[in-house]
C-alpha cells in the first residue's frame, strides 16, 4: 500500500481494469478498410519482378509509385525507405501494402502476388561500418605505457526485444485535405514530422492523436514513423479510413530491437591497483538501416566507464550495418550494454589480481568534482557511498557473499550504475527544443497540453500532479488528456528519461507562472520552452564536455540459485536503492523500478534472441522467452531524495535507470555462484554449462 | 450450419457463425467487447482471458464451437460485480496496472484463481497468474494487489 499523500490516484485505471480503454485495436470507424504488410522474404536482393493478380473491387495495392514526396522514414539519416522500391536488405522489409475491406481477401491477395528477386550477398557481424564515433580523456597512451598491469577482456550482448504486450498499430482517416493518424506511439510529432516529410503536407494537414498505448518500452519510438508513413500514403491514395495492426509475429519479426553488441576493453592499472586508463572498443549491430544507432552508439560510448571515475579514456565505437532487422531504441538506449561491460570488467580485474572486489570497486567510484568520461563535471553531490550501504544492508550482501563462498548453487551480485537524463549533448537545445502549454478556460479549468505519452509509465497521473501541486488545486480541477498535435505543441518525445526532468519542469514553471498570473473567469494560456542550463557546454562532433545536464544513480543487487544439474537460473531476491532525485509520486517511481529491473535482470540471464545468417530464431512469445509471475522474484528498493536545482522538485530521470543494472547485477549473482567469469549475456544454462565446460 | 448456443455474460446467444473462428474474434468483432485484448494469438499472453463457467481461459485459443453450451463471461460483464470493484480498489492501491493491456486478462485470472482458492500463498498466486504476461509491472505489484484483494473481499470468494 502506497501513503495518499506520496501518491496520486492513478488517472486512467478505471477504463484500463475495465477493458473499456480503447486502445488503437480497439477503435472502429464505419467504412474502415484494413491493410496488410507485403514483406521481403529474402535478406538482400534486387527486386527483378512484381505480378499483381487483378484485384477484387475495393482493394488496392500501394507501393513506392504512391509516395507523393520523399520516399524515407525521417529520422536522422536518409537511408530507411517507406517501400522498398528496387532491393531488399532483410527479411521483412515493406514493400507495399494490400488494403481493402476484408482480412481474409487480403491474405488471399498477398498469398497470390509474386515477386521475383535476384539474391545478392548478404553481410552479417561487425564488418561494415556505417557510423563511427570516438572520443579521448587526459592521455591514455602514457597511462598504458606506465602501467604496471594491463587486463584485456571482452564482453557480449545479445538482441533484447522490447515485448510489449499490445503489438504495433494504427488507423488513420481523411478530413478533407487533412489526414488523422491514431497509433500506438510514444512521440507524436516524430510521426507528424516523418509523415510531412513523406507526403510533402504542409503542416496543418497532418494530425496525429495518441490512444492508450499498450506498452512501450523505446519500441514505438522511431518504428511506428514507419507505418505512419505507409498508412498516410493508402489513405492519401484510397481516401478511406484504414486501419493496420500487426500481429505478434510479425512484430517481433521486422520492429525494431536492443542491438547486440561487442566490446573490448583494456584497463592500465598502476602500482596501486588503481586504474588509470581504459581503451574501450565498442561495435554494435544497426541492422539495414542507420535508424537511430548512430545516437545508441554516442550513449554507449558515454556510458563506457559505468558509476566509476577513470582518468585517461580512449572510447571508440561503430555501427555496423547487417542484413537483418534494424535495431533502435529501447530503454537504456545504449547504456545497459555499457553498464554490463564495465560492471563485469570491474569484478574482473580485482578478481584476477586477488584483490577484494567490493573494496577495489568502492575506491573508483565518481564523486562530486570529478570529470565525466567526456571530461564534462559531476556537479552534484553523488550519495552512492551511502546507497551502496543501504543495498548491502537491506540485502544482507556481505554475510551472503561469505556463506556462498563454499556453495556452488547460490550466488548473489551487486551492481553500480548511473544514467545521463535527457537527450545526449545538445539535442535537447538544438533539436528538440521542447514547448509546453497551460491552458485555462473561463470555467477556471486548467488543460495539460504537452505531447508526453503515457504509454504506462504513468506520466498522465505524474505531470497531472506536478501541475496541481505547484497551482495549489484540487486534482479534478487540472484536466490532462491524450495529446492530440492539432492542440498540444511539441513539448519532444517521450524518450531518454526526459519526460518527468524537462517536460515535469516546464510544467512545474509554467503552473508557477499561471498561479502568479490567475484571472478568476478568464482564459488564459501559458507557454514555457525549454532553455538548458548555462553550465552546460557540449561539442557535439567531439563528443567532449555535459553529455547531460544530470545523473540518475543506483545500486541493484540480485541474488541467485543455479540448479547444479540443469544450470537453470532461479532469481531468489532483488534489492534496488535509486537516486532519482526527488520521488514525485511513489506508486509511479516503484513500479518503475520493479518493472525496470525485471527487464534489466531478465536481459541478463533469460531473454534469447539471435538471428542466423539474417533470419530472427524467435518469432513469438512461445520461443522468445520473457519473465512471469513465476519467474520474477519479491524487489525491495528504497529511494533517496537528491534533487536536482533544475528538475521539478528536484526530480531527475526514472525510467531508464531501472533497467540499466539489472544485467550486470545477474550476471554477478551467477558468477559468484559457478565460480567462473561471465563475459555474454543473457547467461542462460547452455552458456553457464559451457562456462564450467571450458576448465 | 448448426447455430451454436452459450451464454454470454449471463444473456443466451446462438450464432451462426463458423465453428472454428476464435471466440476472441467473435467477442471482438462480433459483440464489440474489446475488453478482452489480443496481445499475442496463440495462447501464451493471456491478454484475451474470459472466464468460461468459472475458470480462465485463453479466448484466442478457443475455438467458438467449444464454448457452445457454455457459460463466457468477459470483462465487461464481471466488471459489475463486487469482486471486480474489489480486485480493481487493490491493484489501484498496489499499482498492479500500468499499460493496462494486460489488466483486464490479469483481473480475470485473479477472478479465477480466488474462485478457486479465496486465501492464495504467495508461491499460489504467482502460480495462478503465470498465465498472464505483464511486461510492465514485474508482477510484485500485482502479487500484492491480489493479496490484498483476498483480504479486503474476504468471504466474497
Amino acid at each position: 500500500m502506497f501513503d495518499k499523500s506520496k501518491s496520486s490516484p492513478k488517472i486512467d485505471h478505471d477504463e484500463k481494469c475495465s477493458g473499456s480503454a480503447r486502445y488503437v485495436s480497439d477503435i472502429q470507424i464505419d467504412g474502415m478498410l484494413f491493410a496488410k504488410t507485403v514483406r521481403s522474404p529474402i535478406t538482400k536482393g534486387i527486386i527483378r519482378s512484381i505480378a499483381i493478380p487483378a484485384l477484387p473491387d475495393g482493394y488496392y495495392i500501394v507501393d513506392h509509385h504512391d509516395i507523393l514526396s520523399q520516399n524515407f522514414v525521417k529520422m536522422i539519416y536518409k537511408d530507411w525507405p517507406v517501400f522498398a522500391v528496387d532491393e531488399v536488405n532483410y527479411i521483412g522489409e515493406p514493400i507495399m501494402l494490400v488494403v481493402g475491406p476484408d482480412k481474409a481477401v487480403l491474405e488471399t491477395i498477398i498469398a497470390n502476388i509474386k515477386i521475383g528477386y535476384e539474391e545478392t550477398e548478404p553481410t552479417f557481424g561487425f564488418t561494415k561500418s556505417a557510423v563511427t564515433k570516438g572520443f579521448k580523456k587526459g592521455d591514455v597512451e602514457s597511462a598504458f605505457s606506465k602501467a604496471k598491469t594491463i587486463i584485456e577482456e571482452t564482453f557480449e550482448t545479445g538482441y533484447q526485444e522490447q515485448a510489449y504486450i499490445e503489438p504495433q498499430g494504427m488507423l488513420g482517416y481523411p478530413e478533407g485535405d487533412k489526414i488523422t493518424l491514431i497509433g500506438s506511439i510514444q512521440c507524436p510529432y516524430y510521426v507528424k514530422n516523418a509523415v510531412l516529410n513523406c507526403l510533402g503536407y504542409p503542416e496543418d494537414q497532418v494530425r496525429v492523436i495518441q490512444p492508450p498505448v499498450g506498452g512501450a518500452f523505446g519500441g514505438k519510438e522511431e518504428f511506428p514513423s514507419t507505418i505512419a508513413c505507409q498508412l498516410a500514403t493508402a489513405i492519401a491514395k484510397i481516401k478511406q479510413p484504414i486501419k493496420l495492426i500487426f500481429e505478434r509475429e510479425e512484430d517481433m519479426l521486422v520492429t525494431t530491437k536492443r542491438h547486440p553488441s561487442i566490446t573490448k576493453m583494456r584497463a592500465a592499472l598502476d602500482s596501486d591497483n588503481r586504474v588509470i586508463g581504459l581503451s574501450a572498443e565498442v561495435s554494435i549491430d544497426g541492422g539495414a538501416y542507420i535508424g537511430l544507432s548512430g545516437v545508441v552508439l554516442s550513449r554507449a560510448l558515454i556510458a563506457v566507464t559505468g558509476a566509476y571515475t577513470i582518468p585517461n579514456l580512449t572510447a571508440n565505437g561503430n555501427v555496423y550495418i547487417t542484413n537483418t532487422v534494424p535495431t533502435g531504441a529501447f530503454r537504456g538506449f545504449g547504456a545497459p550494454q555499457m553498464m554490463f561491460a564495465i560492471e563485469m570488467m570491474m569484478n574482473h580485474i580485482p578478481k584476477r589480481l586477488g584483490l577484494d572486489p567490493l573494496e577495489f570497486r568502492l575506491k573508483h567510484l565518481a564523486k562530486q568534482g570529478d570529470l565525466t568520461s567526456t571530461s564534462g563535471l559531476f556537479r552534484d553531490p553523488i550519495i552512492m557511498p551511502k546507497m551502496i550501504d543501504k543495498a548491502i544492508q537491506i540485502s544482507d550482501y556481505k554475510q551472503k557473499m561469505e556463506k556462498y563462498a563454499h556453495d556452488a548453487t547460490r550466488g548473489i551480485g551487486m551492481s553500480f550504475f548511473l544514467h545521463g537524463c535527457g537527450f545526449t549533448g545538445s539535442g535537447e537545445t538544438t533539436i528538440i527544443k521542447a514547448k509546453v502549454k497551460l491552458r485555462k478556460d473561463e470555467h477556471d479549468q486548467v488543460y495539460v497540453l504537452v505531447a508526453a505519452v503515457d504509454m504506462g509509465q504513468g506520466c498522465r497521473t505524474s505531470l497531472h500532479r506536478v501541475v496541481y501541486q505547484t497551482m495549489d488545486l484540487p486534482p479534478q480541477q487540472v484536466t490532462f488528456d491524450y495529446p492530440d498535435t492539432d492542440d498540444v505543441p511539441d513539448s519532444g518525445p517521450t524518450v531518454a528519461s526526459r519526460t518527468m526532468m524537462i517536460v515535469g519542469g516546464l510544467l512545474a514553471r509554467a503552473s508557477l507562472k499561471l498561479k502568479q498570473t490567475w484571472k478568476p473567469g478568464i482564459k488564459q494560456e501559458i507557454i514555457e520552452q525549454y532553455v538548458q542550463p548555462s553550465y552546460v557546454v557540449w561539442d557535439e562532433d567531439k563528443l567532449q564536455g555535459d553529455a547531460y545536464p544530470a545523473y540518475s544513480w543506483g545500486v541493484n543487487v540480485v541474488e541467485v540459485s543455479v540448479c547444479p544439474l540443469t544450470y537453470q537460473v532461479k532469481l531468489e531476491g532483488i534489492w534496488s536503492v535509486y537516486d532519482v532525485g526527488k520521488t514525485i509520486d511513489e506508486r509511479i517511481v516503484i513500479g518503475q523500478a520493479d518493472g525496470g529491473i525485471a527487464q534489466g535482470v531478465a536481459y541478463g540471464y533469460l531473454e534469447v534472441m539471435e538471428a542466423k545468417q539474417g533470419k530472427l530464431k524467435q518469432k513469438n512469445f512461445t520461443d522468445y522467452i520473457i519473465p512471469t509471475s513465476l519467474d520474477m522474484a519479491p524487489t525491495e528498493t528504497v529511494l533517496y531524495d537528491n534533487p536536482f536545482a533544475y528538475g521539478p522538485y528536484g526530480a531527475k530521470g526514472v525510467g531508464e535507470l531501472t533497467l540499466v543494472g539489472g544485467a550486470p547485477a545477474v550476471a554477478m549473482a551467477i558468477e559468484n555462484a559457478i565460480r567462473r567469469p561471465i563475459n555474454r549475456i543473457p547467461a542462460t544454462p547452455e552458456l553457464i554449462m559451457e562456462t564450467l565446460g571450458h576448465e | 450450419m448448426n447455430k451454436i448456443t452459450f451464454t454470454l455474460n449471463h444473456q443466451p446467444v446462438a450464432l451462426e457463425l463458423d465453428p472454428s473462428m476464435r471466440l476472441l474474434d467473435v467477442l471482438r468483432d462480433h459483440f464489440k467487447l474489446t475488453g478482452s485484448k489480443e496481445g499475442c494469438g496463440e495462447g501464451e499472453c493471456g491478454a484475451c482471458s474470459v472466464l468460461v463457467n468459472g475458470r480462465v481461459v485463453n479466448s484466442c485459443c478457443l475455438p467458438l464451437g467449444n464454448v457452445n453450451g457454455q457459460e463466457v463471461v468477459t470483462i465487461e460483464e464481471f466488471a459489475k460485480t463486487k469482486r471486480y470493484q474489489v480486485l480493481k480498489d487493490a491493484f489501484h492501491d498496489e499499482g498492479g496496472s500500468q499499460c493496462g493491456i494486460c489488466t483486464p486478462g490479469m483481473i480475470m485470472a485473479a477472478e479465477s484463481l480466488l474462485n478457486q482458492n479465496p486465501h492464495p500463498s504467495d508461491e499460489e498466486i504467482r502460480i495462478g497468474l503465470s498465465g498472464n504476461l505483464c511486461r510492465c509491472t514485474g508482477y510484485n505489484m500485482i502479487v500484492k494487489a491480489v493479496h490484498l484483494a483476498a483480504k479486503k473481499g474476504a468471504g466474497l470468494w
